[in-house]
């Protein structure tokens, strides 16, 4: 090759594709990167919606991390197609709804499809052998490797002394003697080689920069999809199971109660696909009511709702009901449930 | 050159960042395009996106609830 390699990176915002992209750098590599967008990364959403985060800084990871390294960073929607790789994994899910090795793959191809669309040369990542239970394992790497049709053209920098020799090392445009042997769940040789590089702030996320792999939002999606009798969803819904308590107290409804005033200003907005209702005698939540209500449904979702207002002790509390479809809301005086009387199955 | 205008209320990020992006892609060096958002993270995300493809922000004005961020367009 006459020119500069070019090569597209998987920038997830966390250190080892940070680092990986270094590892390229230094050997002169020209780095792009892409930057999948499925609906459920944990990315900037909770921080923007709770009021309790607005005072931490607001960033997007990919976004600074490309800014660190000087490399453009291309953003891609993949929130339709990603529906199919989450409802039908051919490899299943983890330990909660997170199907990695299917996603991984997904990913991996979009990013081939982008290579050859922008007459790049190769793909890399910044995974690690057994970082990951279910995506970054030895037995599983080729499997994404092959399923993308990218195999010999997706690198991975940090583990590829451990790997089969990929094209852009046999082509010679990456040294394969500079690159490294990273392996296993312990971070001292990312932490190490960050110092050697001179990166002193950098993200990394406990959980991953998945929903998925939360159990408590796993568990929520399950419910929605076992309520709807099928896998179906929008960007509302995955967005919605994200803010507020879930409380499903019979099989045709769910109460989505905000625990907090940057939850109600999201939920506001969402006033008019649902129906919905709040305390006018004391301070309280807005809640939102998912399924289809008979009037006995309303007022037991009032009062759960009046159990979250201050007015939680009182004998009686005014909730103000807005039907979906009707402009006219009408008023409910009700005990609020105590305590006990709220099972804690009922919580999702 | 000429000016246009995306609608970005109520999206969150990165929803506003891929939305600049793509319409971006259809306009010409120096047309000018104002975001109109409503996630307040757009306020770091939309120049920092710009400053790594090759974007100016030339101002950022918060009105109400509303946050308009007008981008020049550079070289692709």
């Amino acid at each position: 090759m006459n020119r500069q390699p070019k090569a597209v990176a998987l920038i997830s915002g966390g250190l080892d594709s940070m680092l990986a992209v270094k590892v390229l750098q230094e050997q002169g590599v020209h780095v792009e990167g892409i930057n999948f967008y499925t609906g459920f990364c944990v990315e900037g959403h909770t921080h923007a919606i709770r009021k309790s985060d607005q005072k931490k800084e607001k960033r997007n990871n990919a976004l600074w991390v490309a800014e660190q390294l000087g490399i453009k960073l291309h953003i891609i929607d993949v929130i339709e197609e990603y529906k199919e790789v989450l409802t039908n994994p051919q490899y299943g899910y983890g330990a909660n709804l997170n199907p990695c090795l299917d996603c991984k793959s997904f990913m991996v191809k979009k990013a081939r499809e982008w290579m050859d669309e922008n007459e790049f040369d190769f793909i890399f990542t910044g995974e690690v052998i057994g970082q990951r239970p279910m995506s970054q394992r030895k037995e599983t790497m080729p499997i994404v490797a092959k399923q993308c049709g990218s195999d010999d053209r997706l690198l991975r920098p940090l583990c590829a002394k451990l790997l089969p020799e990929t094209l852009p090392e046999r082509e010679g445009w990456v040294d394969r003697e500079k690159l490294l042997d990273f392996n296993g769940r312990s971070r001292k040789p990312q932490i190490a080689l960050a110092a050697q590089f001179g990166f002193d702030e950098y993200a990394q996320p406990a959980g991953g920069c998945c929903f998925l792999t939360d159990q408590a939002y796993s568990a929520k999606l399950g419910d929605l999809w076992q309520q709807r009798g099928s896998k179906n969803y929008d960007l509302d819904d995955i967005m919605l199971l994200k803010v507020g308590r879930h409380i499903r107290p019979r099989d045709n409804f769910k109460v989505i109660v905000g625990r907090e005033e940057g939850e109600n200003n999201f939920m506001r907005g969402y006033r008019k696909q649902f129906t919905h209702m709040h305390a006018t005698s004391h301070n309280g939540p807005l809640a939102l009511i998912d399924g289809n209500v008979s009037r006995e449904d309303l007022k037991l979702a009032a009062q759960i709702v009046a159990r979250f207002t201050q007015g939680r002790d009182a004998d009686s509390v005014q909730i103000e009901v807005n039907e979906k479809g009707n402009e006219i809301p009408f008023t409910l005086d009700v005990t609020p449930l105590r305590n006990d009387d709220i099972p804690k199955k009922w919580y999702i | 050159m000429a000016t246009y205008t995306l609608d970005a209320r109520r999206l969150l990020c990165p929803m506003p960042v891929i939305r600049a992006q793509n319409r971006i892609k259809t306009l010409a060096k120096g047309d000018v395009l104002e975001v109109i958002c409503t996630d307040p993270g757009a306020k770091n995300d939309l120049p920092t996106w710009c400053r790594i493809n090759g974007h100016a922000v030339i101002e950022i004005e918060a009105k109400d609830d509303e946050i308009i961020i007008k981008i020049a367009v550079g070289e692709e």
